[in-house]
């Protein structure tokens, strides 16, 4: 076992009594099945007369489909059906519009555009797995090859080609108003103006396959009631079954999904293409049907974590603490959403970094580019940031001739702080995590540094929201006429000053429910008429966890023009110290689910 | 399509049966005989999740072509307890967390029993060299070396149980 | 579709062979091309004689069979000094499987085994009792049709073999590329150096510059400095998943000097 300890000398009144499970080995409740070879993984179901799906794809980064023949394809022997864009009955979907987030731009079969390579547009169903890849292969398809972009940077230029038909402007838009996600926390141009030095910083990251061992495959099952089953590999067996009856216009109720035993997912099986695919196949041929990605697939098409490449820009004082910062991110999409547009307001969430720095502003942008589509892994959206940010910290430790772990506990939020998404920072531990690891590393650090705490020192005049500017540059569109900066402390254009205690520029609220049914225990009559227990109601959230639940007004009916607001419910300013008297186990409970 | 008679040996139970030409002898043990234990990775012999012991050697059942088992004897994870008493590696891969998504477990099973077949008192590097064809993407391969050590320990005093 | 036919006898397997069959060794290359079905082939013809697998000596050469798996060659004392190349190949069940022959035509990141038959100037026969040298067959074995049964070479003089894989991966990893080099020595000078690179063009290739280079130089920082010079002539390695052709370029020289320069090896 990886060997770990407690420091229970920390935040000890935090806690009571003793821990019951963390600490002490627990044997996983499906471990006899793993050792036996018996866990059910999805393909671990047999079925008498199974059909194999598999896919024609793209071979071009960017490209027009001329003209696609399958008539020998569908003569070969053991072909039982051959699988079109026009056998998909809503071919148009973005994984989070489940949660009214984003535009549909993404087909199952692309009918006419293909924007990445291994980009499906045909399926073939046959009795063995050799001859529906045989049919593939006779399958011929006449591509006019298009321009094709690969880079953030260059696909945010006005000639850049365009990827995805649905955001003209290769950017997710945010909130119909801006090609990018907007963070304005105090005069940043002031800040840097007033720093004893600048240092800015780089930081690009690849993208990475999660790789499972299993690969992405579900079967569908026709059952008795007209319903259909579905085995998937699934991490999201719920989103999966939504995504499946949305794409296939079918009652959620005609969808019996089983899933749970995963062969590996780290953020790569929420995608929920497999489940529409063999559904479908299972719909129009009235047999078990098995679409499964081999290898070659998991590593081509299976979404990966995004590239992406941030610009960091600080402003240093004299005596080392940061008194400006401003990031320009870029997550690469690929081709689609997917789950991108969400992976930049977690990162937006996250600035900049844990850290106190009065003057923030970031500009993030979602571009689209004729790359496989990027999608959830392992802290999307924080752990490249967090590679950025630290990278950054010690630049400037160097360029401040600073300890880099001084440099960090100086800089270090504590309790009380304000946070640039206008949040109080509240269980804290930097600075204790810094002591720490420098005692682990036989790091010396200064007497200053060792009798921090992240329990005094916060608060105060760094509790409240400062003076911030705000601007309105990178409006959807304004890109495709003319080179807008892309930097936030370049912004040009009309500014406005917020005084003091802000909290935000303009009011955007949270999507709300999609469907009344969604809306909890509330009566279904009037959704709004009886929040339970002063809580409000269950509403869909997206973004950084709301710590502090705000009372709402009353929940309308769900209007396309609304898109959820980040940063999420804002709390009032307050000089109070946060109460510390949590008595569960961890100090960063964080109520989501990473994936 | 013409199918040929193989008859082999599994987990020590006579078993006969038609494969296709080219078809391999993972999909043959599970869509073929039901044995499920083998796991589907990669069809390339790259990931060893469908590692099973043919003639006591270890092999790749996807790049292994099914015909080519006939009068052979083949053991795979589902073979590996005796009756209701699993095996020691199997005890010793549950006792110490070798197992995340359990999906690269039965390959691991088999290349650790190909080893202590061969060599009862493995060194740490040995059992790093005997599962160096077999992928972990939960990256528990230090328990798993761990447990593969604990159970070939287990076995020198106390034998097979 | 697919055929498959067994032999017992290899001449008769060969004589069967055409351009629509393939020969299958271990299956380590043949098997993932027919589950992908990326295979231009409708017949796979296997022969099971034993005598494949056989390993002898004749008139001081080793006659080993192309049957002969990975991990036999890694086992037999005989053929110690080719257990490294033997050991770099795959994972315990692939060298289970994979066979000298087999890797005789495995085209990169795979093939590092014939990387050492190169170094070694080795000579293949065929089932019909065809011989020919290795550098022949390895420009030919995209459409070689016949079947290779036995593989030849003189042993190396002791201390006078060394081969190195290059991989990314910790302990054990694909191939960027392999270096297998021949360094027979007389009065602490080189003379008839052979060089092959695995991972630096489509087949294993001679550094034909490097063992130019070399003749009549101590293997010492200053002896092997003109071979290093001359490491890259006429190879031209690709762009692929696993490494640029500008890294490729760049740690060749870099791991040619360390392997030159080891001090220990195993054989």
């Amino acid at each position: 076992m990886t060997s770990f300890e407690f420091r229970r000398e920390f935040f000890a009144d935090e806690r009571q009594g003793q821990l019951n499970e963390i600490g002490k080995p627990t044997i996983r409740q499906d471990i006899l099945g793993h050792v036996t070879g018996r866990s059910p993984y999805y393909d671990d179901h047999l079925f008498d007369g199974l059909l194999h799906m598999r896919c024609v794809r793209s071979p071009h980064h960017h490209a027009r489909i001329v003209s696609v023949d399958f008539s020998e394809a569908a003569r070969m022997e053991g072909v039982r059906r051959v699988v079109g864009p026009d056998d998909v009955p809503k071919n148009l979907n973005t994984l989070l519009s489940l949660i009214g987030f984003g535009k549909e731009d993404e087909p199952l079969l692309t009918p006419s555009k293909v924007a990445y390579r291994g980009e499906p547009i045909l399926a073939i169903v046959a009795e063995s797995e050799r001859q529906a890849r045989a049919a593939v292969q006779a399958v011929r398809v006449e591509w006019e090859e298009l321009p094709h972009v690969l880079d953030v940077e260059e696909a945010l230029k006005p000639n850049a080609p365009v990827v995805n038909a649905t955001y003209p402007g290769n950017t997710f838009e945010y909130y119909d108003k801006y090609d990018h996600q907007k963070l304005r926390f105090g005069d940043v141009e002031q800040g840097f103006a007033k720093a004893d030095q600048i240092v800015e910083g780089s930081y690009r990251m690849s993208p990475i396959e999660q790789a499972p061992m299993e690969t992405c495959g579900a079967i569908a099952v026709p059952e008795t009631n007209d319903r259909i089953a579905c085995y998937t590999s699934t991490q999201a067996l719920f989103f999966s079954l939504a995504t499946t009856a949305k794409l296939l216009d079918m009652s959620s109720a005609r969808l019996h999904f089983v899933g749970g035993t995963v062969g590996g997912g780290f953020g790569g099986k929420v995608d929920s293409i497999v489940e529409p695919m063999s559904v479908l196949g299972a719909l129009l041929t009235g047999a078990p049907v098995k679409f499964m990605w081999d290898r070659e697939e998991e590593m081509q098409v299976g979404a990966p974590r995004g590239a992406e490449l941030w610009k960091i820009k600080d402003g240093i004082d004299s005596r080392g603490r940061i008194v400006a910062r401003s990031f320009t991110g870029y997550f690469d999409s690929g081709a689609y959403t997917r789950l991108s547009s969400y992976a930049v307001v977690k990162a937006t969430g996250h600035l900049p970094g844990p850290y106190s720095i009065p003057n923030v502003a970031s500009n993030v942008f979602c571009v689209f580019t004729n790359r496989t589509p990027a999608t959830a892994m392992r802290g999307f959206g924080i752990t490249g940031v967090d590679f950025a940010i630290e990278c950054q910290m010690d630049r400037g430790a160097r360029a401040t001739n600073m300890n880099p772990i001084d440099f960090r506990i100086l800089n270090a939020y504590r309790d009380g702080d304000m946070k640039a998404h206008r949040r109080l920072a509240k269980n804290t531990a930097l600075i204790e995590c810094c002591q720490v690891v420098a005692d682990k590393a036989r790091w010396i650090i200064g007497s200053q540094s060792r009798t921090q705490s992240s329990l005094r020192g916060g608060g105060g005049e760094k509790a409240h929201v400062p003076a911030t500017v705000i601007d309105e540059e990178g409006r959807i569109g304004d890109r495709r006429r003319s080179d807008v900066p892309t930097a936030p402390h370049s912004a040009g254009g009309r500014k406005r000053r917020l005084p003091e205690g802000s909290l935000r520029g303009e009011d955007v609220v949270a999507a709300p429910p999609q469907n009344p049914d969604m809306l909890g225990d509330a009566p279904a009559s009037d959704p709004a008429a009886s929040p339970e227990n002063g809580r409000t109601l269950a509403r869909p959230r997206f973004g950084p966890p709301a710590e502090v639940q705000v009372d709402r007004p009353r929940p309308r009916r769900p209007q396309a023009r609304e898109r959820p607001a980040i940063p999420a419910a804002p709390a009032r300013p307050s000089t109070r110290r946060p109460l510390r008297r949590r008595t569960s186990v961890s100090r960063h409970v964080s109520g989501f689910r990473r994936r | 399509m013409a199918k040929t008679p193989i008859a082999f040996s599994l987990n020590g139970m006579e078993r006969s049966m038609f494969v296709d030409p080219g078809q391999n002898l993972l999909d043959a043990l599970r869509r073929g005989v039901g044995d499920l234990s083998p796991k589907y990775g990669c069809a390339q012999g790259t990931c060893g999740t469908c590692s099973v012991l043919v003639d006591g050697k270890l092999q790749l059942a996807c790049i292994t072509l099914a015909e080519a088992v006939a009068g052979s004897s083949v053991t795979t994870t589902a073979g590996l307890a005796d009756g209701s008493e699993l095996h020691p590696l199997q005890r010793s891969f549950m006792d110490n967390f070798a197992a995340q998504c359990g999906y690269c477990t039965p390959g691991m099973l088999m290349a650790a029993k190909a080893l202590l077949d061969r060599n009862p008192s493995p060194q740490r590097q040995d059992v790093v060299e005997a599962i160096s064809g077999n992928l972990c993407r939960c990256t528990g391969y230090e328990p798993i070396i761990d447990a593969i050590l604990k159970a070939a320990a287990f076995m020198r005093t106390r034998g097979r149980p | 579709m697919i055929k498959v036919d067994t032999y017992r006898a290899v001449a008769e397997a060969e004589a069967s062979m055409d351009g629509q069959s393939r020969y299958m060794g271990g299956g380590t290359l043949v098997m993932r091309d027919l589950n992908y079905g990326s295979y231009g082939f409708e017949r796979l013809v296997r022969c099971t004689d034993p005598r494949l697998n056989s390993v002898r000596r004749d008139r001081g050469r080793i006659v080993i069979g192309a049957g002969l798996t990975m991990a036999e060659c890694a086992e037999n004392r005989d053929l110690a000094f080719l257990a490294a190349p033997a050991m770099g190949v795959g994972g315990p069940a692939v060298r289970n499987m994979a066979t000298v022959g087999g890797n005789l035509f495995a085209p990169p990141p795979f093939g590092d085994f014939a990387t050492a038959m190169l170094a070694l100037d080795a000579r293949v026969r065929t089932a019909g009792g065809e011989e020919l040298g290795i550098e022949a067959l390895l420009a030919s074995r995209r459409t070689f049709r016949r079947i290779v049964t036995e593989i030849e070479f003189l042993p190396p003089p002791r201390g006078g073999f060394r081969f190195r894989k290059v991989s990314r991966v910790k302990p054990k990893g694909v191939s960027v590329l392999s270096i297998c080099a021949l360094l027979p020595q007389s009065g602490g000078r080189i003379r008839g150096a052979r060089i092959a690179f695995n991972g630096m063009g489509a087949t294993p290739l001679r550094a034909t510059g490097s063992e130019a280079a070399l003749e009549g130089r101590p293997l010492d920082r200053n002896g092997i400095a003109p071979a290093l010079d001359a490491a890259l002539q006429g190879l031209s390695p690709a762009d692929d998943e696993l490494a640029t052709s500008w890294y490729r370029r760049t740690v060749a020289p870099v791991y040619l000097r360390r392997m030159l320069l080891e001090r220990s090896h195993a054989y």
